[in-house]
């Protein structure tokens, strides 16, 4: 492990972007988001960035971005050519993720990198490396915890804990591995001690403590896998529990794992360039066909968004959740519904069924 | 910072499409045209099987899954026959003999030829447009007429004007031996004096015995109806095939779409046996 | 299952309304009541439908119900029988310009015009640095309890119910919130936390109710143009700076069209393929100023300031300084107009007088 002094943070990026593309969290127009590094960017601007426990976009737009071309056709007389959009060749880093966001690319690798890959992300995915922080104070609408994983304990390439006085920094991989070598000859690396480490150590157990009592910490999963459909999809409390949804995107847009997406034309006026961006199956034309459409209500709608991540992703993935706990949507959603409420739902009916039998 | 060199071994992503030329274009009905498409270059632009589907694209336009209607045994082209009924059915079907379209695929499961088909005996039943997938499997299944029994063709159409692919049912199947069709219109038609009614009224008039595979295609409301009648009949479900529909983007499972419950139909169908559909959520 | 967040006994307010919303379905006049469900969180209270006394259990009216309901009246007026809207007072204006606009139908909504003290923002309290909230104090009411009145003088419940509340009112501008929070006891002002548009808030008046119940707070301490002023005194290229740097936040999550009460178009241009307008990519060299341009001159003359775009956003984009510049323009061309005043009056721009402002007036504003 080594250490990086707070103050040196900023010639740490400027080491960090000197070597590859880098991504972090920063603020803007008082938001924080994942964006490309710039030198323009104010101290205090990445400060609060690597601050903030939740992006307002999760890093998924990283390796998955909200819109990017695939190819473009040109057409000459009758003549059509296609011209595949180049995949990323350069490495990157993206610094700055959680626990949680590195969960919910695992998700997405489980999607994208299953046959037929899609070389696209899978490019991504290989020519990044992740930095991900451990988490110290975690927030209200927290609950990575519920679906295994630890927040002090991000999976990552490098995993780095932030105190007081130091940025600690622990490759985790060949490819933190090789960051750190290529990092180490410039930046301000340090080998940590063993009070270092204790320091560290010390603070992930006060962190663990507060995960603990967090409020959704103790949410029970029970009933939700891969063979819960014939029991949870004609239940009658998707009737009851869609109803404010405004049908807008905002829980699909924040999630780290939502990866439905759309493909679309753009017509360049020398090219029509066919790209893909995400898209929401919360919208009603998610499902539309010409002479059809399969869920032609919110209900349904609503009811395939956490169906999916609930149970027919663990269907397909040996019992993986598409939810991993950032609680984003929970902060966000314009009518205050998430992900929690239908689990806690649900749990209440069952409650009730059985407190009715006995 | 050296240029990688691993992306070189991916193949070339699955969503990026071939140019396709069309190379004939046939009138199948005032509403269906069946298209011919070939590699710029001649030959097929992939291999497939009965069943499976690919997504054809007018760049500009939009982009939609369409079942493969030509049988792989024919080895010179690819056909779809396409109804026009929205915004890039329209403009496929202003398109003329020499146009080119995009064309990525084969997508899709197919019908089970090769293993749970073979040495039976087979009873196609189709409506209107709904041919164009089985097509591809009584084509490849006379062309390997010895791996299979008795093949019986129940097809139906609102009326006569409204068969698809009549020039082929007239002149091959029907006179290909061991194989019986059976045609019907909906309504009353001058000219027409073959048999008038739905196809599941027709089927339960013709009372096929159980020892057959049923395929069947068609609109939700025939295939409804017609496993009903083979129900009736004695046919179990395990015994009846059919395809689904529902609106698809990437065709690899990945856009998120078409699922019902756990299973996509672009990647997991679009072919089902009738008691696997059984196990589906009730939403398509 | 394990509830870590405290069952507190329902606010004043809560009561008072579950009270009268128990009167007005158990003697028939409603066939379902439109309020807020108790969230999961001290923060997060959701729009519901009541249809019995027992649902109405987890009934709450407390100071984080920012929710407009008129919009979700388009669906109700649907349904058989009455329902039973809350509004508050700002949400009466909606209301208003969805009767004049033949979404909603007067005769199946029973509104309650109720009483706010200025409704808070989640969000804003995070943005303190506040988090792993556990209980807020100080934000159980929705609205003042004492003095209730009704359209129809004082019912007897609503007496009782007033009597039986305990206010613990924060009526004073210097009310304080009391968090409870995993790091400790937090303490912040409430107006610091209270949503933009109750800042600018248009009074306490509601425009159309059946009935009356609870007061409200003053809660105005804001030019509702300063903003817009700002704006406009920048030059071209900060301006263009400023917009450009707001909306390219924008994910495109529709969520500002979908809550607006004045976006009630059965298909929106923006989902229909048939036009290009449909693109759903976020591109912020134009797809998203197209999209919230669009919209505000789409809304423009209808919106009526009510500020949930605003708070719904969640990139915190200020959507509604376009409704109020343009708001602040037709009050200038044509004099004040408030939409949604009243539900029968024609807006400026779907009348035309001989007097009209010629289009060229607007030029470089």
């Amino acid at each position: 492990m080594y250490k990086i002094a707070r103050e040196n943070l900023p010639a740490l990026y400027r080491a960090l972007a000197a070597e590859r593309e880098l991504y972090l969290p920063v603020r803007k127009s008082g938001q924080v988001n994942f964006a490309a590094w710039d030198e323009g960017f104010s101290e205090e601007d990445l400060l609060f960035g690597l601050a903030a426990l939740k992006t307002v976009k999760s890093p998924k737009d990283v390796f998955f971005p909200q819109s990017e071309t695939l190819y473009t056709c040109k057409k000459d007389g009758r003549k059509l050519t296609i011209e595949p959009e180049a995949l990323k060749a350069q490495d990157f880093v993206v610094f700055g993720m959680r626990a949680c966001d590195v969960q919910g690319l695992k998700v997405l690798d489980k999607v994208f990198l299953s046959e037929p890959i899609d070389t696209f992300y899978a490019a991504r995915r290989e020519h990044g490396t992740i930095v991900a922080i451990g988490c110290k104070e975690p927030e209200t609408s927290c609950f990575c915890s519920v679906f295994g994983t630890d927040c002090t304990e991000p999976a990552a390439d490098v995993a780095a804990w932030l105190t007081d006085d130091f940025l600690y920094w622990k490759p985790l991989t060949e490819k933190g591995e090789a960051l750190t070598g290529q990092l180490k000859q410039k930046g301000p690396f340090a080998r940590t001690s063993e009070a270092d480490e204790t320091q560290v150590e010390s603070e992930k157990a006060v962190t663990r403590r507060i995960v603990e009592r967090l409020p959704y910490s103790q949410l029970s999963l029970d009933g939700w896998d891969g063979d819960a459909t014939d029991e949870k999809f004609g239940d009658a409390l998707w009737e009851e529990l869609y109803k404010p949804c405004l049908a807008c995107g905002t829980c699909t847009f924040v999630c780290p794992t939502c990866q439905c997406y759309d493909i679309k034309d753009y017509d360049t006026g020398h090219g029509v360039q066919r790209y893909r961006c995400w898209d929401s199956c919360m919208y009603s034309d998610f499902t539309m066909m010409a002479a059809a459409n399969n869920r032609t209500s919110q209900m349904q709608r609503f009811r395939q968004r956490f169906m999916h991540k609930l149970v027919y992703f663990p269907a397909n993935n040996d019992g993986m959740y598409s939810c991993v706990g950032c609680g984003r949507c929970v902060d966000k959603c314009p009518s205050s519904l998430n992900i929690v409420k239908v689990i806690k739902a649900f749990a209440a009916k069952a409650e009730a069924v059985r407190g009715g039998e006995n | 910072m050296s240029e990688c060199t691993c992306h070189t071994n991916y193949q070339l992503d699955t969503l990026i499409p071939k140019v396709g030329v069309i190379t004939d274009i046939r009138e199948e009905t005032p509403d269906v045209k069946t298209f011919r498409v070939n590699a710029p270059e001649g030959g097929k632009l992939f291999e497939h099987m009965p069943g499976q589907c690919a997504m054809l694209c007018a760049p500009g336009v939009s982009e939609g899954m369409f079942s493969i209607t030509s049988s792989p045994t024919n080895l010179k082209y690819q056909e779809f026959s396409i109804k026009r009924c929205g915004m890039l059915t329209e403009y496929l079907h202003s398109l003329q003999v020499g146009d080119s379209i995009t064309v990525r695929g084969p997508y899709g499961n197919h019908f089970p030829v090769e293993d749970r088909l073979k040495g039976q005996n087979l009873l196609f039943i189709a409506g209107g447009i709904g041919l164009a997938p089985l097509r591809s499997v009584i084509n490849y299944v006379l062309d390997n007429r010895a791996d299979y029994g008795t093949v019986d063709i129940l097809y139906g159409s609102r009326s006569a004007d409204d068969l698809v692919q009549l020039k082929e049912i007239q002149e091959v199947w029907m006179k290909t031996e061991g194989v019986n069709v059976y045609l019907t219109i909906d309504r009353e038609q001058e000219g027409w004096d073959g048999h008038v009614g739905f196809v599941p009224a027709y089927l339960k008039e013709l009372g096929f015995a159980t020892d057959k595979t049923a395929l069947i295609c068609g609109p939700p409301i025939m295939i409804k109806f017609v496993l009903a009648g083979l129900q009736e009949m004695g046919f179990s479900k395990e015994q009846v095939y059919t395809t689904l529909e529902l609106r698809m983007k990437c065709g690899i499972g990945k856009c998120g779409r078409c699922n019902i419950g756990s299973k996509y139909v672009c990647k997991d169908g679009p072919v089902f046996r009738c008691d696997e559909i059984d196990e589906l959520p009730d939403e398509y | 299952m394990q509830e870590l967040i405290r069952e507190t006994k329902p606010s004043a307010s809560s009561q008072a309304l579950v009270h009268r919303a128990c009167e007005l379905l158990s003697d028939g006049t409603v066939a379902r009541v439109l309020g807020w469900k108790k969230g999961d969180l001290p923060y997060n209270p959701e729009p519901a439908f009541f249809d019995s006394a027992e649902a109405l259990s987890s009934f709450t009216y407390d100071a984080f119900c920012g929710a407009n309901l008129s919009k979700y009246m388009i669906e109700a007026s649907r349904l058989e029988g009455k329902t039973l809207v809350f509004l508050k007072p700002c949400d009466t204006y909606s209301f208003n310009q969805l009767i004049k606009e033949h979404r909603v139908d007067r005769e199946k909504a029973y509104i309650v015009g109720i009483g706010c003290t200025g409704k808070l923002s989640g969000e804003k309290i995070h943005a303190l640095g506040i988090k792993a909230v556990e209980a807020i104090e100080g934000a159980e009411d929705g609205m003042l309890c004492e003095g209730q009145e009704s359209a129809s003088g004082k019912t007897r419940a609503a007496e009782e119910a007033a009597a039986a509340a305990e206010i613990v009112a924060p009526a004073d501008p210097d009310a304080v919130l009391t968090i409870q929070t995993l790091y400790g006891e937090k303490t912040c002002a409430y107006d610091e936390v209270m949503l933009e548009r109750c800042h600018v808030c248009k009074g306490k008046e509601h425009k159309i109710y059946d009935e009356l119940l609870g007061q409200s707070r003053e809660t105005k301490n804001a030019d509702r143009f300063a903003e817009v002023e700002r704006i406009e005194a920048m030059s071209p290229q900060e301006r263009f700076a400023f917009f450009q740097s707001e909306l390219s936040k924008c994910i495109r999550c529709n969520a500002c069209r979908n809550v607006c009460p004045a976006c009630s178009c059965r298909k929106c241009v923006f989902d229909s393929n048939k036009f290009d307008s449909s693109q759903k990519a976020n591109v912020d060299s134009f797809e998203e100023k197209m999209f919230h341009i669009i919209r505000a001159f789409h809304v423009a003359g209808r919106c009526t300031d009510c500020g949930e775009c605003s708070r719904v956003c969640p990139q915190g984009i200020p959507l509604h300084l376009f409704n109020r510049k343009f708001i602040k323009d037709i009050d200038t061309f044509y004099g004040e107009f408030q939409a949604g005043e009243d539900a029968e009056t024609k807006g400026p721009l779907t009348s035309f007088t001989l007097d009209d402002a010629e289009p060229g007036i607007a030029e470089g504003r």
